[in-house]
Formats: C-alpha cells, sequence, structure tokens
C-alpha cells in the first residue's frame, strides 16, 4: 500500500482511465441493441483516452498532451453532434434505433 | 495521506460508480445524466492534476454542449425501451469477462511501471517546464506556437460538423413557406414594382378617345 498513499501520481490516473475504459467497453457489450447508449460508451472511452493524456502531460511536464486533449474534445464533439444527426435521420426514417433492425447492408 | 490524494480518491470512486450507472441503468435519460455526473466528476480529477483549463473546459464543452445534446436527441425519440433491453442478461457473463480481464491486464501493466513513479508534487520536469506561469497561460502557448495550423484545422472540423448534422436534419415540408436566399439576392427593383403613368385628374372624356387610354 505504500506505492498508494505516497502521494497523487501518474499510475493514479493511468489506473482511474483503465478503469473507466474498461466500463465503456463492458458497456458496449452489453447495451448492443441501443445505439444511444452505445454514443455515450464511445465518449466514455474517450474520457479515458484524455484522463491518460492528462496524467503523461502532468509527468513529464509537456503541454502537447493537453493540447492533445484540447483537439480530442473537439473531434469528440463533431462526432456527437454528427452521430445525434444521423441518429435523429435513421429514426424519422425507420421508426426505430435498434441495431438488429439496422441490417440493409447485410447480404 | 494528503488531501490531494484522499480527494482524488473520492472523485475516482464516483466518477467509477456513475460511469457504471450510464452503462446500467435501464433508462437512456437516466444514463446521459449519470454521464453528465461521469463527466464533472472527471473534470475535478483534471483539476486536482493541475491541468484547469481543460478541467473547466470538459464541463463547459460536455456538459454544457454535449450532454444537452444527448438529453435532446433522448427526449425527442420515442424509444421502447423494454424491447432495448433484450439480450442484457445474455450477454452480462461475457461482457463482464471480458471488461474484468482487460481491467485486469491493466492494472498489472500500471502497477509494475507505477511503483517507480515520482508523485506529481515533487515532480521535477512539471516544474521546470511550466514554472509559476499559469496552466491557461502554459497551453496557450503551445497551443498558438507549435499546434497553429492543427487549431485551425480544428475549427474547420467543427464548422464542417455543424454543417453537416445540419444538412442530415434537414426537412423540406409539403407546405411549408421559406426563403430562397438566392432569389432575394438576385432581385431587381424591376421585379418588384411596375410605373404606371397616370394622369392627376382625368379629362373630361371626349366622345371619340378610347376608354383604356390611362392603364397600359
Amino acid at each position: 500500500m505504500t506505492a498508494l498513499a505516497t502521494g497523487l501520481a501518474l499510475g493514479h490516473f493511468l489506473a482511474l482511465g483503465a478503469a473507466l475504459f474498461c466500463i465503456a467497453v463492458a458497456g458496449i457489450f452489453l447495451n448492443r441493441k441501443n445505439v444511444i447508449v452505445l454514443l455515450m460508451c464511445i465518449e466514455l472511452m474517450l474520457l479515458a483516452v484524455n484522463i491518460n493524456f492528462i496524467g503523461f502531460s502532468r509527468q513529464l511536464g509537456d503541454p502537447a498532451g493537453q493540447v492533445f486533449v484540447f483537439f480530442i474534445l473537439t473531434v469528440a464533439a463533431a462526432e456527437a453532434a454528427i452521430g445525434l444527426a444521423i441518429l435523429v435521420t435513421l429514426f424519422r426514417n425507420r421508426r426505430t434505433i435498434d441495431v438488429a433492425d439496422i441490417d440493409s447492408l447485410k447480404g | 495521506m494528503d488531501y490531494t490524494l484522499l480527494a482524488f480518491y473520492a472523485f475516482a470512486v464516483a466518477a467509477v460508480l456513475s460511469a457504471g450507472a450510464v452503462v446500467g441503468v435501464r433508462n437512456p435519460v437516466q444514463a446521459a445524466l449519470f454521464l453528465v455526473l461521469t463527466f464533472f466528476t472527471v473534470a475535478c480529477t483534471w483539476i486536482l492534476a493541475g491541468a484547469e483549463f481543460l478541467g473547466l473546459a470538459l464541463v463547459v464543452v460536455y456538459v454544457g454542449a454535449v450532454m444537452v445534446l444527448f438529453l435532446f436527441v433522448v427526449m425527442m425519440l420515442d424509444i421502447d425501451v423494454a424491447r432495448m433491453r433484450e439480450g442484457y442478461v445474455r450477454y452480462l457473463p461475457v461482457g463482464l469477462l471480458v471488461a474484468v480481464a482487460m481491467l485486469a491486464e491493466m492494472l498489472a501493466l500500471i502497477g509494475v511501471r507505477a511503483r517507480s513513479a515520482v508523485p506529481f508534487a515533487d515532480n521535477a520536469a512539471h516544474a521546470a517546464a511550466a514554472g509559476d506561469v499559469p496552466n491557461t497561460t502554459w497551453l496557450a502557448r503551445a497551443l498558438f506556437t507549435d499546434f497553429l495550423l492543427p487549431f485551425e484545422v480544428a475549427a474547420v472540423i467543427l464548422t464542417v460538423a455543424v454543417v453537416a448534422a445540419v444538412m442530415l436534419t434537414l426537412r423540406r415540408r409539403v407546405g411549408a413557406k421559406h426563403q430562397n436566399p438566392l432569389e432575394q439576392g438576385r432581385v431587381r427593383a424591376s421585379d418588384r414594382f411596375r410605373m404606371v403613368k397616370m394622369e392627376a385628374t382625368r379629362k373630361p372624356a371626349a366622345p371619340d378617345a378610347p376608354a383604356d387610354e390611362v392603364a397600359p
């Protein structure tokens, strides 16, 4: 327990990021039918990656890590906007967002 | 244990619990609200690590904009919640197995490396790089010098995303009245009104004059 109690270090942030990432992976497995919760799980994964970036940026004293978090936030916001727009269009056309019903491309 | 470490543990436990609730709750609206809590708690841990600007940006951008968008969409769609939960129990064992195995592997790797890590408080590299400059200044110096071109590209990506989202959801209803900006900009004065020459006073009609002399 000495490593856990000596002070806030890089390992704490990496462990938190790993835990959130695994929860998001489990969420993708469990909520396979609901596209909205799948999008939320993807946001959780991006958040876990951002936690790692912040921890390493603090550890190495390099601002590039925090700049990358900035860019990931930008891309994630764009992804959420387009994903939700596709979702609204899909629901308008098909009256469902069940993943099992969206199999038009299946041969 | 200092106060920073205790606060981090409290925030980490709250973040993990609320992330588990995002995955586990039945109602998508509740899942979105728990995701808001997760983002807010993680922003608190970022502020503990000294990344104040990104912590506040996370609250503003995610909690303020993206999650509100999620909530809007969730509330607008009429979702059959019960049908969405089919297969939840069926995939519960394999999902938990994969997630727990991944977490154990990652934590093992992190534990090996973290034993030799220097705590943030007496980390020389960060102190030498950042000095006593505020976090926002430190970040902005890198963002607007070395990363200026990616910053502009990010702005273009956001603009394209907004245009794409609008065009995807745009729907022309039959019978709705729209303005056409192209036609509005191209209009000329002669399209809008027509000069008609009229006499101020009507002269007494001569018996042999034509009646439609005034109107062309």
